[in-house]
């Protein structure tokens, strides 16, 4: 796989990262080595072979629609980096326009 | 010809529907509208390392029930698959959805247009999936505010085929979609409130091509009117390109209400890449064709089902029958009064004449109903057998009954003295008098042609009457005694 600027960008872009050139350089070396490694996966033979999805076969693991409270407010937010009473608080996402 | 009207739209539609289930998809957390934020969160919704996900065993029922009501294939082999991306109102970073297996595939939904002609919209497939949880950007100067309540309850996902042509038609396909999932009793029916919204693939074409244009999607519609006007706009934009000569571009747009216009949210180039790929978490579901039967069951009846029910086997008119399938209300409380009495379309002329206008005249609904079937089943009974005159019911026993729901029609109308008397010799009595009051009049009616004498008869022989007769009885006695 060809590991340049442009998946550098790409793969940022999804994990909502930034990196600047010289992190870009460092980025570059890393993924090599980490694609590399897993290309090795590339050298068996699976033709024919279904993915494995699943460790064990199980199926229809489905609970009753019985509703639980199994947290308070308090214990839910107090992980929250930023929040206010009510609510977890986050930079604003959304601009209007264009 | 101008240049709008060269053009047709091209449109597919993806409605998001709630399932009312009690709780929610994967978690146990309460799925109810309207609690205070983040009051229904669990570590599950918060995605806490460790926590796994287990599939709520209604939602199926329920996405299934979807699917037969709309002619479905059930997929027997369902896998969920993660969708990823990263927003706040997410907090795996994933929504776990349906990719490769959608739970029900190539269905349709049946449009009945005003001048009577139907019109068929394929579906593509109906999905599972989880809703995400609520952002507001406008109640706080600095931040985004979170709540997590709506992070993972229950939706399907309705994708149709792009057989829509008009925004008129999208907002009466969305509208269409909603009594089905309202008589299988899960979707919610108001509008707007988040409990269904649709996405909007819209492209134009010059007519007669059969090529598809270039598709944008238009994002998060939740009304009627949003959808026809959105999508209006945006054909009408799209044209206007076309007609400068530029290209429309492969673009996910929202609407703004208040401006009457789309606008670009990302490009294609800028599109997100969801990376699906099967939900480890989350076990495989078999659905067997027992199971599907089961589900098949335990289906109310449908609306179209209903209305084919009611001309074949109850004889009502289509009009009558669409009116009860338009209200389910009233549907139930004559199929119940249907039971208790075989005057049908007398029931049906009382439900959708004098009891829908005294409810409407005190703000009541159908599902209000003061009268039990019971209750209405004697009152059809006793104007049927002619006891009571049909106006006299309507106007005076039906508002007491409305008042004493737990009295009797016949005791009521005894009491209130509403009986016709179904005396006949007082009758002939009477007839004979007014005759014999009247000669000159009974002179014009049988030498003079003045038939319409008979009102003024009819007239004086109730007035004199000191109990009620039944007009329709009287009426007759009273023309053979003039035609003697």
């Amino acid at each position: 796989m060809q590991i340049n600027d442009e998946l550098v960008a790409k793969l940022a872009n999804l994990a909502k990262l930034e990196f600047d050139p010289t992190e870009t350089e460092a980025i570059k070396t890393d993924l090599a080595q980490i694609i590399g490694f897993f290309e090795q996966i590339n050298v068996i033979d699976t033709e024919g072979v279904e993915p494995l999805v699943y460790l064990n076969d199980a199926s229809n693991t489905l609970r009753p629609d019985v509703a639980a409270q199994l947290l308070t407010r308090e214990q839910a937010l107090q992980n929250a980096p930023l929040r206010d009473d009510a609510h977890i608080l986050v930079p604003k996402v959304i601009k209007k326009g264009g | 010809m101008n240049k709008y009207e060269q053009y047709e739209t091209v449109v597919g539609l993806e409605v998001h529907a709630q399932l009312l289930t009690h709780s929610k998809i994967f978690a146990p957390d309460p799925n109810a509208f309207g609690a205070a934020p983040n009051t229904h969160v669990s570590h599950i919704t918060l995605a806490h390392p460790g926590t796994l996900p287990v599939l709520n065993e209604k939602a199926v029922a329920y996405a299934v029930m979807m699917g037969l009501a709309t002619d479905c294939q059930i997929q027997g082999y369902n896998q969920f698959a993660r969708k990823n991306y990263f927003y706040p109102d997410l907090p795996k970073g994933y929504q776990i959805s349906q990719d490769k297996t959608p739970i029900c595939y190539g269905g349709q939904v049946v449009l009945k247009n005003h001048n009577g002609t139907t019109k068929t919209i394929r579906l593509t497939r109906i999905h599972l999936e989880e809703d995400a949880g609520k952002s507001s950007h406008d109640q706080h100067e600095a931040y985004s505010q979170i709540d997590l309540n709506r992070a993972g309850t229950p939706l399907i996902e309705i994708v149709s085929e792009p057989d829509l042509r008009s925004g008129e038609e999208a907002a009466t396909y969305f509208r269409a979609c909603a009594p089905i999932g309202a008589v299988l009793g899960y979707l919610r029916r108001q509008y707007g409130r988040g409990s269904r919204r649709c996405d909007a693939n819209v492209s134009v074409r010059k007519h007669g091509d059969p090529k598809l244009g270039q598709r944008v999607e238009i994002k998060n519609m939740n009304s009627l009117r949003n959808v026809k006007r959105a999508i209006e706009s945006e054909a009408k934009r799209q044209i206007d390109l076309i007609e400068q000569g530029e290209r429309v571009l492969q673009q996910t747009r929202s609407y703004d209400a208040d401006t009457n216009t789309t606008f670009a949210l990302r490009t294609k180039e800028n599109e997100d890449d969801y990376r699906y790929f099967p939900e480890p978490d989350l076990p495989p579901v078999v659905l067997t064709d027992a199971y599907i039967e089961q589900c098949r069951a335990t289906m109310p009846e449908l609306p179209q089902q209903r209305y084919t029910r009611y001309i074949e086997q109850t004889q009502l008119s289509p009009y009558d029958a669409q009116q009860l399938t338009d209200d389910l209300a009233a549907a139930q409380l004559f199929d119940q009064t249907a039971q208790l009495t075989q005057h049908t379309k007398a029931i049906a002329n009382w439900l959708l004449g004098p009891i829908r206008n005294y409810l409407h005249e005190h703000q009541l609904t159908m599902a209000q109903c003061p009268l039990s079937a019971q209750c209405l089943a004697e009152l059809v009974e006793l104007v049927e057998a002619g006891k009571v005159s049909f106006s006299t019911a309507a106007q005076q026993l039906l508002p007491a009954l409305a008042q004493q729901p737990n009295a009797k029609p016949q005791d009521l109308a005894t009491q209130l003295q509403l009986l016709t008397h179904d005396d006949n010799d007082l009758t002939a009595q009477i007839i004979a008098q007014v005759l014999a009051q009247h000669p000159d009049k009974v002179k014009a009616y049988r030498h003079h042609g003045k038939k319409g004498l008979i009102g003024f008869f009819m007239g004086e022989v109730m007035r004199l009457s000191t109990v009620k007769l039944d007009p329709k009885t009287t009426n007759k006695m009273l023309s053979e005694a003039l035609n003697n």
